[in-house]
Parts: C-alpha cells; structure tokens; sequence
C-alpha cells in the first residue's frame, strides 16, 4: 500500500515536471521572440519590401518573405495534402496489412527522418539537371516532399484508429471502398486530418534549409512561379547573420512574425476542427 | 417445393489455421425470421456474415463452398460484392451510426446506388424512419448529429439505414445484445413486422429471444450445423442429442 502511494507520488512528479518542462521552453521561447523582436516590428516591416541598403539597416520590411513564405507552405502544403490523403487510404482500406503496406510505411518513416537540407540538397539536383533555376515552383515542390511523410503518416496513423465495425457499416449498406473513404471515413478522421496537415504545413513554413537552394532569395515580391521567392526562415538567417545590432533586431521581428503566423493558423484550425468534430463517432 | 431464398451448400471457413465453419450446408426460407443459435464461440456471428461476404473484410479469412441467393452463388468469381451487399443488409449488434446527420445517415444507401434525389429522397427517409420506429422522436431534428441519438435510438437508425437500401434479406447479429429491455423489445417488435416482406436472419445467444422470434432455426455447435428447421419442430421434438441438452440447459 505504502509502496503504490510512493510511486503514484513519482510517476505524478514526473509527469508534472515534464509539463511544466515543455510549457517553460515554450514560454522561453516565445518570450525571446517577443522580447526581442517586438521592439522592431513596426507598420513598414509588415508592409513594405526591402529598399535599398536595408540590410545595412535603412528602410523597408519583410513583406516579400511573409508573402513569399505563405506561398511556399500553403502551395507544399496543398501539393502534400493531394498526395498524402490517397496513400493514407490506400494503406488503410486497400492494402491494409499487406506487405506493400508494411513497405510504405517504412519508406515514409525514413523520409521524415530524413533532414531538409537533404530535400533542398535533392531537388538541386534535380533542378540543375532539368535546367530550372531556384523558383516559387522548386521551392513549393522540395517542401512537398518534405511535407509528405509528416502528413502521410499522420494521416494513416488516424484512420487506422476508425473503428472497424464502423467501415463494415459502410460496406454492409454495399457501399465500395471509395465511396466509404470518401463519405464515411473522411468525415470521421475529419479533426485528425486537419490536425496532420497543420504539423505538416508547420513543418514547411518554419523550414530554411529545403528552401535555400531550390527556392533562392529575391527582395521582390513573388510574382511567377518560375521566379525566385523570399521565405521568413531564410529572412531570419540573412539578418540574424549581419553585423549590425538593428538588423538583428530586425531577424527576431521576422521570427515573431513568423511565429504569430503558424500560431494564427493552429488557432483557425483548432475552432475548424471543433466544428468537424460534431458528427464524429466516438 | 418452393425455392429458399438463401441457400448454403458445404460452407467451410478458416480464420488462419482455425476451422471455424465445418461443411454447413442449410435452408434458409424467403420472408419469416431464421434464428441461428448455438454457444458463444460457434461460428453464428460467421455464418451470418458470410451470407453478404463481410466476412471478406476480416483478415486472414478463407472461404469455400456455396452461397446461393435465389439460385446464384454469391461467391462466383465475377460477382459484384456491393450488389450482394444491396441485396442482403445486415444489423450489427452495437449500433455504428455514420459520422453524419440522422437525415444523411438513412439517404447514405439511396444516394450511392443513385436511387432517389431531391423531395423523393426525404420522402424514401421519412417512411424508412418511420419503419424502423424512429420517425416520432427524431422528426424535428433530422439534420442534427446521429452521435447524439441513445444507443436504442441508434439501432433503429441503424435498421431504418439498413431499410433504406431495400434490401431482399436482412441479417441481424445479435441486434438487441447493446441494448436495454424496451429499446430491445422494441427492435424485436419491428423484425416482426418486418418479416411479412422480407427474409430477416437473426444470431442470437438468447434461446427465449430465438422462441419468442424463430419461425426457423439453425442450431450450430462449435462450428458444425447439427440441426435445422422449422421452429416448432426443433424446439419441439429436437432430432439430435446436442440440441436437446442445449436447449435443456444441460451444456453451451
């Protein structure tokens, strides 16, 4: 008895500790990013794109990295989605427990282990091969993939949680597999999907090094998918590697901005997924 | 003799190395409720579900033998499994609503097979609903969450979803083991109506349930089909030693 009391105390203790653990580094981090990057931002950064000698510390803003950044993962972030919904289903409802399943699933776990500056290193690669220089297209295409695995598997990973009576439902009315997919098991996986999609698009937005050659750098603002594009990660980097005290000032602003767009997004969709979740099936 | 409408001709099924059905071969009669009885474990919840090849949807499973339904062997290569799955609906015994409203739950069936649409399809949902006994408590809130219905509630939407397909057969596994008494009465009360138009197939590990419903009945027994026929004559004078210590009580 004495003993059970003990150890509900330390497994408590721990749990407790890794809370307050994972909270404090948000909070550390967040407030870094606030501390220091608020007293930069103002009206023109948000609105304006660099002007020259910018980099020195003159005029202008990040206009054409948050415009640039928000095409980056939302185009990826689309791209992946097209993919990933398909394959999760596939895993799921055609070729569930089979070997090419097993497979599948391995591929996609090597990949999201596999670090970005290997995606960007890749499509470099590629794009010298094909000819293409650093584009918005190549940019979009290399946060794809390393989008995919992180969406794929989420997905896969939420509807092999359905329960299987409930597909069986599905087919017991002679529904055919597609039609279950798409009109049962969607709508159940609804909050979860979205839920791997944010990860993913998360994941993208906040990433500098698959972008770095394949997307480029432009003070421009993106205005062809054949031509390059600015990003924040990349913006943050550029000025966080000056010398000059207002221009790093400057890189924790774009970090803020960056920050408040993917916790803008995650709040969106947390109220969307609420609303999904009414007709879920518990 | 008129033709049964289902029936199985030496129908065995593995799960893996377990023999789970061993050569049954039954009658089951168009219209009126066919119970199948027999222990937990004995293959009723799998012989039902080889009746619309579900069954296929569990892994590991082999199938040989014969299915006919008014003559056809659903199991010959070629045949469509959906349309065998139109043709014969099935009840499970916990209620699995769709993750959609009660309205979009009963037009799920009509809208995949293209039946109905518009003012036709509510009209198809509102009589189905009303078939299955739900109509009066749900008619003001069709377009609400079918999540949010008793479990007794869901089983009729399940019946009424069911229904809505038009199904020639239905099979019920142990349709009232998830519900309480009046919910379950009133499933039974439906299957009973409903068994003047259509062949209603009921699992059950409840003998009263299976005299109280059975114009028919299967006995299994760990697997083997010991004895099949009219209800009467199986509750009455049961041909084999199995059945009549089953019944009595004595073993199962």
């Amino acid at each position: 008895m004495k003993r059970c009391k003990a150890e509900e105390c330390f497994f408590k203790a721990l749990m407790i500790g890794s809370t307050v653990a994972i909270l404090g580094s948000l909070v550390l981090i967040l407030a870094t990013v606030v501390w220091r990057g608020l007293p930069a931002l103002n009206l023109a950064m948000l609105t304006q794109t660099p002007k020259g000698g910018y980099y020195l510390g003159k005029e202008g803003g990040i206009l054409n990295a948050i415009v640039g950044s928000l095409f980056l993962a939302l185009g990826a972030t689309v791209l992946a989605l097209i993919a990933s919904l398909p394959i999760a289903m596939y895993l799921n409802l055609y070729a569930a427990r089979s070997r090419q399943a097993e497979l599948a699933r391995l591929a996609l776990d090597v990949l999201w282990g596999v670090p970005s500056i290997v995606y960007g290193a890749v499509g470099f690669t590629i794009m010298l091969w094909l000819g293409v220089r650093a584009s918005l297209l190549g940019g979009i295409i290399a946060l794809a993939l390393l989008e995919l695995p992180i969406m794929a598997r989420g997905m896969d990973e939420a509807i092999a949680m359905i329960p299987c009576a409930l597909k069986e439902a599905s087919y017991a009315l002679g529904a055919t597999r597609l039609e279950t997919a798409w009109k049962v098991v969607v709508r159940q996986t609804a909050p979860a999907l979205l839920t791997a999609a944010l990860l993913a698009f998360g994941r993208g937005i906040g990433d500098a090094a698959s972008v770095l050659f394949t997307a480029g750098y432009t003070d421009r603002l993106p205005n062809s998918l054949l031509g390059p594009v600015a990003s924040l990660p990349l913006a943050v980097f550029f000025q966080l590697g000056t010398p000059f005290p207002a221009v790093k000032e400057r890189a924790y602003a774009s970090a803020l901005v960056l920050t408040a767009i993917v916790l803008g997004i995650s709040l969106i969709s947390r109220r969307l997924a609420g609303r999904l979740t009414e007709h879920v099936i518990r | 003799m008129v033709q049964p409408h289902i029936q199985i001709k030496g129908l065995n099924v593995w799960y893996g190395a377990h023999h789970a059905l061993k050569d049954v071969t039954a009658d089951i009669p168009a219209r009126g409720i066919t119970a199948i009885i027999g222990p937990s474990g004995c293959g009723k919840s799998t012989l039902l579900k080889s009746l619309n090849r579900l069954l296929e949807e569990t892994d590991g499973v082999q199938v040989t033998g014969q299915v006919l339904l008014d003559g056809e062997d659903i199991y010959q290569p070629g045949m469509d499994v959906t349309e065998v799955r139109t043709r014969v609906g099935l009840l499970a015994p916990k209620p699995f609503p769709l993750p959609m409203s009660i309205y979009d739950n009963v037009a799920y069936g009509p809208r995949i097979h293209r039946r109905h649409n518009g003012t036709d399809l509510n009209t198809v949902v509102e009589s189905h609903l009303l078939e299955a006994g739900l109509w009066e408590e749900v008619n003001d809130r069709l377009r609400t969450p079918a999540s949010q219905l008793s479990t007794g509630q869901q089983q009729r939407l399940c019946l009424a979803r069911a229904l809505a397909v038009q199904p020639e057969a239905l099979l019920c596994d142990e349709p009232t083991s998830a519900l309480d008494p009046i919910s379950a009465q009133r499933i039974e009360k439906q299957l009973q109506t409903l068994k003047e138009k259509m062949t209603i197939v009921v699992v059950t590990h409840l003998l009263r349930q299976a005299r109280r419903l059975a114009d028919h009945v299967i006995f299994l027994w760990l697997g083997e089909l010991v004895e099949s026929g009219p209800a009467a004559q199986v509750f009455g004078v049961p041909r084999d030693e199995r059945t009549r210590a089953y019944l009595a009580g004595d073993i199962g």
